[in-house]
């Protein structure tokens, strides 16, 4: 077995049968980080001397659990009471968090080996993996393309065979892009259904932690892990958690499915359109029924998702102040002059846009217009899903209007880029969980790069959401194709 | 709604979001923070009148927890990331007096 080259449910047993080690499986995955991080930049962070500490007490059953010994990533955006917790920002470039986030006590408690923590947009704020303070990261399926983002860092780790699965952090898509644009899967779950304590907030009422993982499988086994109730968030939910796993592979019966128009529009990459319309002749091969469903305001999200985001951004982000943590100033003339210069020096620039834009959306006279009305058509957009998912199981569109774009196409142009949250950003508006899985390749000048598909699904509906993403799997298997890099 | 931010207002929103900017970035930020308002108005298509803001997914309300005392960090842990510190005190340039700056 090469222990790289597997999911992470056949390692988890491999390595629960002793058949592999978690010795050699870590030391199998940090020689292939040593190999091609330097040109992915995935990661920001690796511990390779913790890692096989921890390798070697899971070898020794000292860390049991349901991932005993299997090696995962984090997003540097998780606090962790090991290595620092950066943002990729310099910002935080020293901060070391006191307490772990519950995702990784949790991943911890569940016997996994953390291999490291991978690189992000600045503060989880972008869609491209280019903002990073510390380098871009690449997408291995061609590495003069960015990756998408924010969680580009835990896409490519684990599309390159960096790690077995990994979590990332996704406030308007950032999950969910990624993982598309790299061809794996990738979830955002309920708002609520995971613990936000120790995920460093960007905008709180939106944000939500979910796994990366090579398969539907692999990505309800990270679930079953990471859900649940946690009194340290008090926005998590207090709702029973069904084991992810149980029905997986009992494909739904009388599945109907949500087509949208608005979501199959004209703005569709031809190569998705494509990969879109044989996915739902999938669905109906296996069965479902095809429903048109509309979601009107739909057109609408980018624009109330940038107010609202931004605005809780202004907010969560002045705690960064130069005096309790983080960079600091050398010589301020006082200490209003302490704040803004350790702010302007931390921060890079797409923060500052996203604090401005929140600061003056927020600002008198301005707060009705921006804010308010955004929150009124957050409603709208929550009752448009509402609505469909009176009809439908689920609705399937997809992740991203177009494969991945190439570096600095759209770093000028900050309007463009957040136009391409476009399929992604209404779900968490309305706090729904949505998984994106791959369902093709465009094909062009002898590279392939990977197409999304996206499920979403009503609250708390991840056991079906997953059930109906493993039914397309079991027959069309896109995310069994990988990278090719240079060096094997 | 205005769609256009002037340098002057970019400088106004820097002072309240506490950023300092250099005088080549204000005009860089005016043009692209207008070209994000420009879009925003879009929202001003749609009659909301009658709409409930929506400021959070979830139904829950405020959730307290019981009044009993917790261990919070220690001071030790809480002073460990302060770029200046005295303990059990962050240090910070002088308030009062000359320090004022706002």
């Amino acid at each position: 077995m090469d222990v790289t080259q597997t999911t992470l449910t056949d390692l988890r047993d491999a390595i629960a049968s002793r058949e592999v080690t978690s010795t050699q499986a870590t030391r199998a995955y940090l020689d292939r980080i040593a190999a091609h991080d330097k040109t992915l930049g995935a990661y920001t962070q690796v511990f390779e001397e913790r890692a096989m500490q921890q390798a070697a007490a899971a070898d020794a059953g000292k860390r049991p659990g349901v991932l005993a010994g299997v090696p995962i990533a984090i997003k540097d955006n998780l606090c962790s009471t090991f290595g620092r917790t950066t943002c990729s920002s310099r910002m935080l470039e020293n901060f070391r968090a006191p307490y772990d986030a519950t995702v990784v006590a949790k991943l911890e408690a569940a016997g996994a080996v953390i291999l490291g923590k991978t690189n992000l947009d600045e503060f989880a704020m972008g869609s491209s993996c280019e903002n990073s303070a510390f380098g871009v990261t690449r997408n291995p399926w061609d590495t003069d393309r960015v990756p998408g983002g924010s969680s580009g860092g835990s896409a490519v780790a684990v599309a390159a065979d960096l790690c077995a699965a990994s979590l990332g952090s996704d406030t308007g898509g950032s999950i969910r892009m990624p993982a598309a644009l790299c061809g794996v899967v990738g979830l955002k779950p309920t708002y609520g259904r995971v613990s936000r304590f120790g995920l460093v907030a960007y905008a709180s009422s939106l944000d939500q932690v979910g796994p990366f993982a090579r398969n539907v499988k692999d990505a309800a086994l990270m679930l079953n892990v990471i859900a649940g109730f946690d009194k340290m968030d008090s926005t998590s939910a207090d709702a029973p958690v069904p084991d992810y796993l149980a029905d997986l592979d009992k494909p739904i019966e009388g599945l109907k499915l949500g087509v949208a128009r608005q979501y199959m529009s004209d703005a569709n990459d031809p190569a998705v359109a494509r990969a879109i319309e044989a996915a739902i002749g999938a669905y109906r091969n296996l069965g479902a029924r095809i429903i048109e469903v509309d979601l009107p305001h739909t057109e609408y999200g980018i624009a109330a998702y940038y107010m609202v985001a931004t605005a809780e951004a202004s907010s969560n982000l002045a705690r960064y102040d130069g005096v309790h943590y983080g960079h600091r100033t050398a010589k301020p003339d006082d200490l209003i002059d302490l704040y803004a210069a350790s702010r302007a020096e931390g921060f890079g620039d797409e923060v500052k846009r996203r604090i401005m834009l929140g600061t003056y959306a927020l600002s008198s006279g301005y707060y009705d217009a921006y804010y308010l009305r955004a929150l009124k058509v957050r409603r709208l957009i929550k009752e448009d899903f509402d609505k469909a998912f009176e009809q439908v199981d689920a609705i399937i569109c997809p992740t991203t209007t177009h494969p991945a774009f190439r570096f600095g196409e759209k770093t000028d142009d900050p309007l463009a880029m957040y136009l391409n949250d476009v399929y992604t950003v209404n779900c968490n508006l309305a706090g729904i969980p949505g998984v994106s899985l791959p369902c093709g390749f465009s094909e062009a000048d002898g590279v392939a790069l990977p197409i999304g598909m996206q499920l979403l699904g009503p609250a708390m509906s991840e056991a079906k959401l997953l059930r109906t993403a493993r039914m397309y799997e079991a027959c069309e298997r896109h995310g069994a194709r990988r990278p090719v890099m240079a060096g094997g | 709604m205005s769609h256009t931010l002037t340098d002057e207002q970019v400088r106004h929103v820097a002072r309240l979001a506490r950023l300092k900017l250099a005088d080549d970035q204000v005009h860089y930020f005016a043009q692209q923070l207008s070209a994000v308002l420009g879009y925003v108005d879009k929202l001003a298509e749609l009659d909301v009148q009658n709409v409930e803001p929506m400021a959070h997914p979830s139904a829950i309300t405020n959730r307290f927890r019981d009044d009993v005392p917790t261990q919070p960090l220690s001071n030790e842990a809480v002073l460990a990331n302060a770029p200046d510190a005295d303990p059990p005190f962050f240090k910070v340039p002088k308030v009062l007096g000359d320090g004022g700056g706002a």
